[in-house]
């Protein structure tokens, strides 16, 4: 490539980028807005709806019912990844291992509604009922292949060597993984917590077909959208989901290339 | 880490070596050069470890190689690791196939005062109704647009970080996934307040005095449908494109230079036919949940812009017909899974024609 096809295909990057972001950062531009539109220009600043925003006795309910759903949904899905990581890594190739990926990439390809839809079907005709445990199961069926491909990034850069010289020097194959394994793994753990956590969090379809009477936050957020009058309070909200969703995810992606070479030259 | 040596000295007579030959992850060009090696050699009765930093360059081992945590089940060291997969496996079949086959099930329920019986009927009703047909084929006209598009405003910036970043290749694939990891529903709401008919783009045209009244084909159309899918899923393209990039062999780019072809045709006939299978995978992962997406036509759409989606949710929802909404599903999920098998099967004879 010349120069002048360099300095081209960069700043066509940095236009996309801006595409990828300026819609996202119009939230909180406009939270601080000192009007009930979301138009230009801005009127002047004012924290109005943020205190609007804190005082929703609805907000509060649904942000307790979405932590109690992500944070078993990330322990679940971080477990189940990793235990599946352990048994898919090693020296010899597992036999249908490819099959067994391809199950697990599966959540990720079919389309959410679908999903939403066929689970309804099954807590509704087993008896179990609709309730936060069915969002938190939908939840962790998508959460867990993210969890397997976060730790499975983790894994590979850590050689079988390490954890059979520890079973060959006595330790037993539970503490060779507690020892040795688990914590050259663990900031692999971390990330995949804080990534599930998030989507778990996020979510809004699954949710939406499979709560019961209980909101979580984003469909608390979709019922707002209805009344025009809210609008600026739902910006504040959303901003606050925003602000920490970034914050998670790039604590997340650091932790989750930490050590594995390349962030060396950064940290 | 063409560097790396292993001395003989330090090999077993019947061992098998194992030199870590993989290209340099993303980021890594010239680190080895920028920080001195600090090497560790780890050594057991039958293994020979080649540390470097926390990472493995090198090792050797003797005796029978297994799985991490199943050597203590020598026997069946399979049946071991299959043990481990199984509360996994478990959920993925109690949590995806069974909820399947439940829908293609519910699809032939047919309801009748007297209770309910087996039969075509919701299929029937599917395939009869015009309606259901043309937004079937909308939606899958939509997708592929979303599709196309998402894919070639991806790759040039996965060209760029692939080619012509050198050091943080990272920071970018960072900043551009980050968006992704944020609320889906949030995003599209964004683009709501922004192509609206009092929205961020007509109130600053007003303003600016460019146009007297609000433009009101930005919202409510399948445009506002179109560039808010693929704004939505930009991630899922770049990152697919960018792994097919960062893996071509950078001596056959060389290699064609050296023939004579210029910087346009090496990328013709080298470069963007080893990325075809990025594209591909970008392309099918975009259109696949576009396809049955709700929540942007549902925002963005208008009446005008409704999908296939759009009709599954009515039909669990408002309708209560959960045997038509099933049967609808099953036909589309039949549908796009024929066109992907398609598309496959067109991308892999065209490759083959190629080459």
């Amino acid at each position: 490539m010349t120069r002048h096809g360099n300095r081209g295909l960069r700043l066509y990057t940095t236009l996309y980028l801006a595409f990828l972001y300026l819609p996202v950062l119009l939230l909180p531009i406009f939270s601080f807005n000192d009007s009930i539109y979301v138009a230009l220009p801005i009127k002047g600043l004012t924290l109005q709806w943020w205190s609007e925003m804190a005082a929703q006795t609805g907000m509060h309910t649904a942000l307790a019912n979405s932590l109690v759903v992500a944070v078993p949904v990330a322990f679940a899905s971080t477990s189940l990844g990793l235990v599946a990581v352990l048994a898919l890594f090693g020296r010899e190739r597992l036999p249908g291992a490819p099959l067994v990926t391809g199950l697990f990439t599966l959540p990720l390809v079919v389309p959410y509604i679908i999903l939403g839809i066929a689970l309804l079907i099954l807590f509704n005709r087993s008896g179990i009922g609709l309730s936060l445990f069915s969002v938190g199961f939908g939840h962790t069926l998508i959460c867990t292949p993210f969890a397997l491909f976060v730790l499975m990034s983790r894994f590979e850069g850590l050689d079988p060597s390490l954890a059979e010289a520890a079973l060959d020097l006595g330790e037993t194959p539970w503490m060779a993984f507690w020892r040795v394994t688990f914590p050259i793994v663990l900031p692999g753990v971390m990330a995949s917590l804080l990534l599930t956590f998030t989507i778990s969090f996020d979510e809004f379809l699954l949710a939406f077909f499979l709560t019961g009477n209980d909101s979580t936050l984003p469909l608390y957020i979709f019922s707002q959208l209805r009344f025009p009058a809210k609008l600026p309070a739902v910006l504040a909200l959303g901003s606050a989901i925003l602000l920490a969703t970034f914050a998670i995810v790039i604590v997340a992606e650091r932790l989750r290339r930490r050590g594995l070479g390349s962030t060396g030259n950064t940290d | 880490m063409g560097g790396t040596r292993l001395h003989p000295d330090t090999c077993h007579s019947e061992t098998s070596l194992r030199l870590d030959q993989s290209p340099p992850k993303s980021g890594e060009q010239g680190l080895d050069s920028s920080i001195a090696r600090r090497l560790i050699v780890i050594q057991t009765y039958n293994t020979t470890i080649l540390q470097e930093g926390n990472r493995i360059v090198a090792s050797t081992a003797t005796g029978p190689a297994t799985g991490l945590l199943t050597r203590h089940w020598p026997q069946h060291p399979v049946i071991g690791r299959y043990a481990l997969l199984s509360p996994a496996l478990l959920l993925m079949l109690a949590g995806l196939l069974m909820p399947v086959l439940l829908l293609v099930g519910q699809s032939f329920v047919v309801e009748s005062p007297e209770g309910w019986h087996a039969g075509l009927a919701n299929y029937a009703a599917v395939l009869e109704g015009p309606q259901y047909q043309r937004v079937l084929a909308r939606s899958i006209a939509v997708a592929a647009l979303v599709a196309t598009l998402t894919v070639l405003l991806a790759y040039p910036a996965a060209y760029f970080i692939a080619f012509e970043v050198s050091g943080n290749k990272m920071t970018w694939l960072i900043l551009i996934t980050l968006p992704f990891w944020t609320s889906y529903l949030l995003r599209v709401f964004a683009w709501k307040l922004i192509l609206g008919f009092n929205g961020v783009i007509n109130s600053a045209l007003v303003y600016m005095g460019l146009i007297d009244a609000p433009l009101e084909f930005l919202l409510h159309n399948t445009f506002a449908v179109i560039v808010t899918l693929a704004h939505a899923w930009a991630a899922f393209a770049i990152l697919p494109i960018f792994v097919s990039l960062q893996k071509i062999d950078r001596s056959l780019l060389e290699a064609a230079q050296d023939l004579g072809e210029g910087p346009a045709m090496t990328f013709l006939r080298v470069t963007l036919p080893l990325s075809m299978p990025g594209v591909i995978s970008a392309f099918l992962l975009v259109f696949i949940p576009t396809v049955g997406d709700y929540v942007t036509p549902k925002l963005v759409g208008g009446p005008n812009g409704i999908m296939i989606g759009s009709l599954i949710q009515f039909s669990f929802g408002q309708l209560e017909n959960w045997p038509l909404g099933s049967a609808i599903a099953v036909l589309a999920m039949l549908v796009v899974t024929a066109l992907v098998c398609l598309f496959l099967w067109t991308a892999s004879r065209a490759r083959r024609l190629v080459a």
